[in-house]
């Protein structure tokens, strides 16, 4: 028994050694040599300033902008070094069968066709009106940002072709043609539009 | 049409490379030579020599359990210490403090049984520590311990004689040294290259392009609807009226963690819990399709390669293909059917055409609400049957924002017991008690021997089969029943109504199936919720264990008979169709009156028929 506890414990400890510190320290060790942008969270650095992470999502609302998915912000769980707070965003984990649902999405709808006068009563892509699942989706589906085109060059006073070509520039398909989406990345767009990211 | 290729093509790429990886674990955990074994063998004695282990000293196998649950009960304290102490231990650049002790619980069990249950958000909760030393240790361990129970049944049913069924240790080193390290060391540099951060730095902030209006209420900092703020002098306006008091946010929360090195342990050995709080949708754990398809296979590939090395270990494939067939059938049924819920939407977010909920080639329609862009409804679906066949739980969209049956699916699945491909090793032995089970009932319908891989199948081993089958829904039943008898989980639930009850249920049925999954919109950090759903885990994770063990142990001293006229063949389709339908009958016997006051409510309430 006092020998079984014995190699109970031995055999956790190795095992702590051998998967927590070293796997852990020899992945970071290779990642951050070989790829030192991508271990660091992609940020878009342009000489020296950094425009956020090409990953996470942000909030947009100006006219002039390619907007994303509806976030649902926090700004609460996280400050800076100063006490400031910092904002990050999360899941709704709402059912989307609801009477609550329901009014919310006519709500989102009315909005986005306010907002998007040209468009007239064109139906509106599923995703621009629905919050992701990490609530940090940095992309929107092409069609969603096909949907905001006039608005965004009219807010611009640019030809809608600029726009398209800022949103062709940043717009990814699927792997191998099969996997997964295709998808605009909604803040490399604006930093095109805004002069930051060339074309 | 395009999406069916994608789903077609998910399963086709699990299957061919889980045929030759399962040929190599039945190898490896034989002890045979494989093509690591001259860089893995002098590792593996190494630890041998320092712990004093004769790797071929045979266990009987009440000695095999005594030893598992003594490895167990170390990584379940040790962990418990780590989460609490995390304050004051190294590698916690984001200066956390120590956990509740019961989060400290229900997390430190959740992780030990293979479960990864998460109550909290690891991005607002754990330091480097705690998520490296602690919990991808277990994602290792707790895999590894599968295979090797698994691996113990399986000489209880090839020997003859004596009472040995392995060695514990040696069957733990091996997993571990053998099949989760090698596996987990190439996926997770390959995701870091594809754009997974790893990094020991902790979390930086960012400036936002658009900042970002607030105020300060009773409940912390709200967002200003319609405001405009300027970044320069901190004014906020709404229609050109300055907002008194308002705050103007500047910076994003960049979350940077060793996530590659976390998320591969995680995938490969059915774990499940993820460095963030939103798992494998958010974008730095799981950033575009090609890190989606490796995160997705690798989280079925031991699962379904372990049919593969059963068959070859017990010297008759087809044992394993017929295992592996049933499991897959279920499988693809499930796929099918959340698929179809999930891109047909729901009324309320189709507003009477309002919004497109058909795929079309420049979006994917459906219910897209939790999902995220790059994976639409056929990479999330595909996600969510994989992810609740496989005791896995890790998530690429969010379950509780499914439709009503698209959400009751994932449910089954775990309901079913995990025996869908299951956890690693876990799964397949909870299935061969559904087989023994089947091989008692078809015997007395037909009058034969119940028989299995030539050995008669006696009353012990029948108790012992009934007790891996319905230890998970004893558990499920038993948990959930309690919470809804409580007022205050009531308060606790993120939905009201029918879906209020899916998610009580879900959540228990997760806890229940060591999956780990949840419906997220409850709030399980209570210390009720926390600790039943901690016992709930325990409770379904090692009573199985212990009952599949007996069996290797009293099957192990049984002698083998020749097969002959009156024995049930287990290979063939009839028997796959019996056990589907036996797997099918036990789950829906357990779960359709709750099932039908949760998600199959919600449903005729959603389309008016309720």
């Amino acid at each position: 028994m006092k020998q079984t506890l014995l190699r109970a414990g031995g055999m956790l400890l190795a095992m702590m050694v051998l998967c927590g510190l070293v796997y852990t320290l020899l992945v970071t060790g290779v990642s951050q040599l070989l790829f030192p942008r991508q271990a660091n969270g992609s940020i878009i650095t342009v000489d020296g300033k950094s425009y956020g992470s090409e990953l996470l999502g942000q909030q947009f609302t100006d006219d002039g902008h390619l907007w994303g998915r509806v976030m649902n912000v926090d700004v609460n769980s996280f400050t800076d070094e100063n006490g400031e707070p910092v904002m990050y965003a999360w899941a709704s984990n709402l059912s989307p069968a609801g009477e609550e649902y329901d009014a919310l999405i006519a709500e989102r709808l009315a909005a986005l066709r306010a907002a998007n006068p040209d468009m007239e009563d064109a139906a509106v892509p599923a995703d621009l009106v629905t919050c992701s699942g990490s609530g940090l989706d940095p992309e929107i589906s092409p069609d969603a940002a096909e949907y905001q085109v006039p608005r965004i060059a009219k807010a611009r006073g640019v030809p809608e072709d600029t726009v398209r070509e800022a949103i062709r520039a940043c717009t990814k398909g699927r792997a191998l043609g099969l996997f997964g989406e295709p998808r605009v990345n909604v803040l490399k767009v604006n930093l095109v539009l805004d002069g930051v990211l060339p074309a | 049409m395009g999406s069916t290729v994608q789903y077609v093509l998910y399963l086709a790429v699990l299957v061919a490379l889980a045929i030759p990886l399962g040929k190599y674990i039945s190898k490896a955990m034989g002890g045979e030579k494989v093509f690591l074994s001259k860089l893995v063998r002098p590792c593996e004695n190494v630890i041998y020599k320092a712990l004093r282990i004769d790797p071929a000293a045979e266990m009987g196998w009440k000695k095999y359990l005594l030893c598992a649950l003594a490895f167990n009960a170390f990584g379940l304290a040790v962990l418990f210490a780590v989460l609490m102490l995390q304050g004051v231990l190294p590698w916690n650049p984001q200066g956390f403090g120590g956990m509740s002790w019961h989060l400290a619980f229900n997390t430190a069990v959740s992780f030990v049984t293979n479960t990864n249950w998460q109550t909290y958000s690891g991005e607002v909760a754990l330091s480097n520590f705690s998520q490296a030393m602690g919990l991808t240790v277990q994602n290792f361990v707790s895999a590894a311990c599968g295979i090797a129970v698994l691996f113990a049944l399986v000489r209880g049913l090839v020997r003859a004689g004596g009472k040995g069924v392995g060695n514990f240790w040696a069957d733990l080193v091996r997993s571990v040294l053998y099949i989760m390290l090698p596996v987990c060391l190439v996926t997770s540099i390959a995701l870091a290259g594809l754009g997974v951060p790893q990094s020991l730095g902790g979390g930086k902030t960012v400036d936002l392009v658009e900042p970002i209006a607030v105020q300060q209420t009773a409940d912390g900092y709200e967002v200003i609807p319609g405001a405009q703020a300027d970044p320069e002098t901190g004014i906020v306006t709404v229609d050109g009226a300055a907002v008194p008091g308002a705050k103007v946010v500047t910076k994003q929360y960049v979350p940077l963690y060793p996530q590659a090195s976390q998320v591969a342990p995680k995938q490969a050995g059915t774990n499940g819990g993820g460095i963030l709080g939103t798992n494998s949708a958010h974008p730095f754990e799981n950033p575009n399709p090609w890190t989606n398809l490796i995160e997705m296979t690798l989280l079925l590939l031991i699962p379904v390669a372990l049919c593969f090395s059963f068959g070859r270990s017990v010297k008759s494939r087809k044992q394993g293909v017929a295992i592996f067939l049933a499991m897959f059938i279920l499988l693809a049924a499930a796929l099918g059917a959340v698929a179809v819920a999930e891109q047909a939407g729901t009324p309320q977010l189709a507003q009477d055409g309002g919004v497109t909920v058909s795929a079309t080639d420049g979006q994917p329609g459906g219910n897209m609400e939790g999902k995220e862009t790059r994976f639409g409804i056929a990479t999330s679906a595909t996600w969510a049957a994989y992810t609740t066949a496989a005791s896995n739980g890790s998530v690429n969209s969010m379950h509780d924002s499914y439709t009503p049956l698209g959400g009751m699916v994932p449910m089954l699945l775990m309901m079913l017991g995990e025996v869908v491909f299951g956890g690693v090793g876990c799964g397949l032995y909870g299935m061969i008690g559904f087989v023994i089970l089947t091989v008692f009932i078809a015997g007395l319908m037909v009058g034969r021997t119940p028989e299995y891989l030539g050995k008669k199948v006696g009353p012990r081993e029948m108790r012992m089969a009934v007790l891996l089958c319905l230890a998970t829904p004893i558990a499920i039943l038993v948990g959930s029943g309690v919470a809804t008898l409580l007022p205050a989980t009531a308060d606790a639930l993120g939905n009201g109504g029918a879906h209020g009850l899916s998610e009580v249920l879900y959540n228990y049925a997760s806890a229940g199936g060591n999956n780990g999954s949840a419906f997220a919109g409850m709030g399980c950090d209570t210390p009720f919720l926390n600790v039943s759903l901690g016992l709930v885990m325990l409770f379904a994770r090692f009573v199985p264990m212990a009952a599949t063990l007996a069996i290797a142990g009293s099957m192990v001293c049984k002698r083998k008979v020749a097969e002959g006229a009156g024995t049930l063949s287990t290979s063939n389709g009839m028997f796959v169709f019996l056990l589907i339908l036996i797997v099918l009958i036990i789950g829906a016997l357990s779960f359709f009156p709750a099932l039908s006051l949760g998600p199959i409510a919600e449903f005729t309430q959603m389309t008016g028929l309720g």
